[in-house]
């Protein structure tokens, strides 16, 4: 099951490092969401894999590590609002300059340096 | 002691006071500007009161922790109060103050709910500087990240909503980053409390210590992006130009948080672990901060805006800075602190001059082209050059005895020839760029005056600039008591077993290490760490 995991946070990190790496808006959007999940499952193996425990103690001499749970919980509601807000911010974008490129464009100084006008 | 118990309870109140405000203006004060105005301008008020309040409470050395929900110290979370984080919370306020009203005479009305966003701004700023456990850390991150997002497209446009997307973007990869620093840590030492994390990390086995040092160096990371180290600074000059003058001159306090969380994390709580720990962050800042000058210096020197020019002097301010840091001894941290201060309310400064210049000259707005003399020259002019002399470090003002310290700490470090002449480069080139940029603006201008007459113009954001350079003024002026608090808080910063006796020393169970937070099988068994003694 380690190997499983690991190969799944690592895939979806470098797919996200991909997407993440393009120039479009929404490539970079999908790249961070699925860095987020990457992140989410990276958070519970802090806790080590165990499979089929409670997450107290209830005596038994096994269980499961909840403050990794309590974690991810906490990631996902504050990755999912942030990825809320950037699908926002990357469609005001596109509708306000018709372009989906993320870069910031190069004329800074649209004003003529001579006559200042 | 009655006395202690209630200084302890307003240990919370710089992070409820904001929150509650910020509530409270988006649902019951929502149109109405008037009463945003007065319920903010009297929260900051009264923000900075209890900063004040909490600095001299702990301006006797005693470290003093809040323990939320009365959960025992390493399982619930703690927020800490030393020297360290109350000037951060004194200068969060004070900051905050002068910019928003400056904010009031007009730009808060730009676009909606400035001022719950900014007191949600304020309330994630108090809270990384006071809480003292890293996941809250990531948290409180978050809070003041969500709403700097707000606050840095506030007023709207294309521009601003590009420099928006890119903005967000890198810090939501730094905060992937974060959650995996702090998956690696916990995963080690099965502790995310700081003071806990300060003892446990002691003891880690030396087969896990390369999986420590990598999520330490990742913290690094992260906290290097908030801080711009070059080549993790391509955000700031882009967002802090696209922001409006007051968010922008708040934001001057949001790189700080950065250098603050590095000497916490890399100063207060891992600086007397193993010895592999110990030098782990050393290496990197020094070389990181000479380039982020050397970048920083080049950014001003080619501006082709004032507004260019007040964002790289951050870089180059955030490379002297950790210059200052990365010796990681009292002397560096004493000279750090002063710089922060100083650096803080300089940068501020100077985007709200930037604004009150910009919105004089038209169509040309902040670009460095000869343009219409602007009217109130001589209290903009002059105000202009006081500021451009605090950014840079000449005298009279409080960047001049900055730069001195800094020169003066570094003087036994083994890179001395090379700091110096960095550092003293740089002045000189940004002593170029200022000249420069004033020149064009006030001397270089022909024709008709514009901008709004010595009747219609509005003094109140004048006044608060002026302000802000007579607070660099007495930063000069009782340099001596300042860096004498400094090195106080300085060693205070650096003394790791008072801030864990402080959080940890009441702690009454005695049962064996790591209880709850590791399972049985897996568990790499760490040797208790000794016990502290119980706080009368």
């Amino acid at each position: 099951m380690e190997f499983l995991v690991a190969t799944a946070i690592g895939l979806m990190t470098a797919a996200a490092v991909y997407l993440i790496l393009q120039q479009r808006t929404f490539p970079i959007v999908v790249g961070l969401t699925l860095l987020s999940y990457a992140i989410n499952i990276f958070l519970f193996t802090a806790g080590r894999l165990v499979v089929n425990e409670p997450p107290i103690i209830t005596g038994a001499d096994s269980y499961t590590d909840p403050l990794p749970q309590a974690l991810v919980l906490t990631a996902i509601v504050i990755s999912f609002g942030m990825t809320a807000l950037i699908v926002v911010l990357a469609l005001r974008g596109f509708l306000e300059t018709a372009t989906d490129k993320a870069d910031i464009p190069a004329d800074d100084l649209p004003l003529d340096p001579e006559t200042g006008i | 002691m009655t006395d202690a118990g209630l200084t302890t309870s307003w240990i919370v109140a710089p992070t409820i006071l904001p929150a509650i405000t910020a509530a409270l203006l988006i649902l019951v004060w929502r149109r109405d500007i008037r009463m945003q105005r007065i319920i903010s301008f009297a929260s900051t008020v009264a923000l900075l009161v209890i900063a004040t309040g909490l600095y001299f409470a702990v301006s006797d050395g005693e470290t003093d922790a809040y323990r939320l929900g009365a959960w025992t110290a390493p399982y619930g979370i703690v927020l800490v109060l030393d020297l360290l984080s109350t000037t951060m919370l004194l200068l969060t306020a004070g900051l905050g103050l002068a910019v928003l009203i400056y904010a009031m005479a007009g730009w808060d009305q730009r676009g909606r709910h400035f001022h719950s966003l900014f007191q949600f701004q304020l309330l994630g700023l108090n809270g990384a500087f006071l809480t003292g456990d890293i996941f809250n850390l990531f948290v409180f991150f978050e809070v003041m990240l969500i709403a700097s997002y707000g606050l840095m497209l506030h007023g709207g446009g294309a521009p601003r909503l590009r420099a928006g997307f890119q903005y967000v973007a890198i810090n939501l990869i730094a905060s992937s980053l974060f959650l995996v620093a702090v998956g690696l840590i916990y995963g080690i030492t099965g502790t995310l409390n700081m003071a806990d994390l300060a003892v446990k990390v002691r003891a880690v086995a030396p087969a896990d210590q390369a999986l420590l040092q990598t999520g330490a160096l990742m913290l690094l990371l992260v906290f290097a992006i908030k801080a711009a180290f070059v080549p993790l600074h391509w955000w700031l000059p882009a967002t802090y130009a696209a922001a409006s003058a007051p968010v922008a001159a708040l934001f001057a306090i949001m790189t700080k948080v950065g250098a603050y969380a590095i000497i916490r994390i890399f100063g207060t709580v891992l600086s007397d672990s193993a010895d592999t720990l110990a030098s782990l962050a050393g290496p990197w800042i020094v070389p990181a901060a000479l380039v982020t000058l050397a970048v920083g210096a080049v950014g001003v020197l080619a501006s082709r805006r004032l507004l260019d020019l007040a964002a790289f002097n951050i870089v180059a301010s955030m490379g002297i800075l950790l210059i200052a840091i990365g010796q990681f001894d009292v002397d560096g941290l004493t000279t750090a602190l002063y710089y922060l201060v100083h650096s803080t309310i300089a940068s501020a400064a100077l985007f709200l001059i930037v604004d009150l210049i910009a919105e004089r000259r038209g169509a040309v707005l902040d670009a460095l082209v000869p343009a219409n003399p602007i009217s109130q020259t001589p209290i903009l002019g002059a105000l202009f050059f006081l500021i451009a002399l605090a950014v840079i470090g000449l005298p009279p003002l409080s960047g001049f005895i900055g730069k001195l310290m800094v020169l003066n700490t570094t003087y036994d470090s083994p890179d001395v020839l090379l700091i110096w002449a960095l550092v003293l480069a740089a002045s000189l080139m940004m002593t170029i760029a200022f000249a420069r940029a004033g020149s064009v603006v006030f001397w270089k201008a022909k024709g008709r005056t514009t901008g709004p007459t010595w009747a219609t113009a509005r003094f109140t954001p004048m006044i608060v600039v002026g302000f802000l350079v007579a607070a660099s003024a007495m930063l000069t002026v009782f340099a001596g008591p300042a860096v004498k608090a400094f090195h106080a808080t300085a060693e205070q910063a650096l003394d790791t077993e008072s801030y864990v006796n402080a959080v940890l020393g009441v702690r009454t169970n005695t049962e064996p290490e790591r209880p709850i937070t590791e399972p049985a099988d897996a568990a790499p068994m760490l040797p208790a760490p000794k016990q502290e003694p119980a706080r009368p």
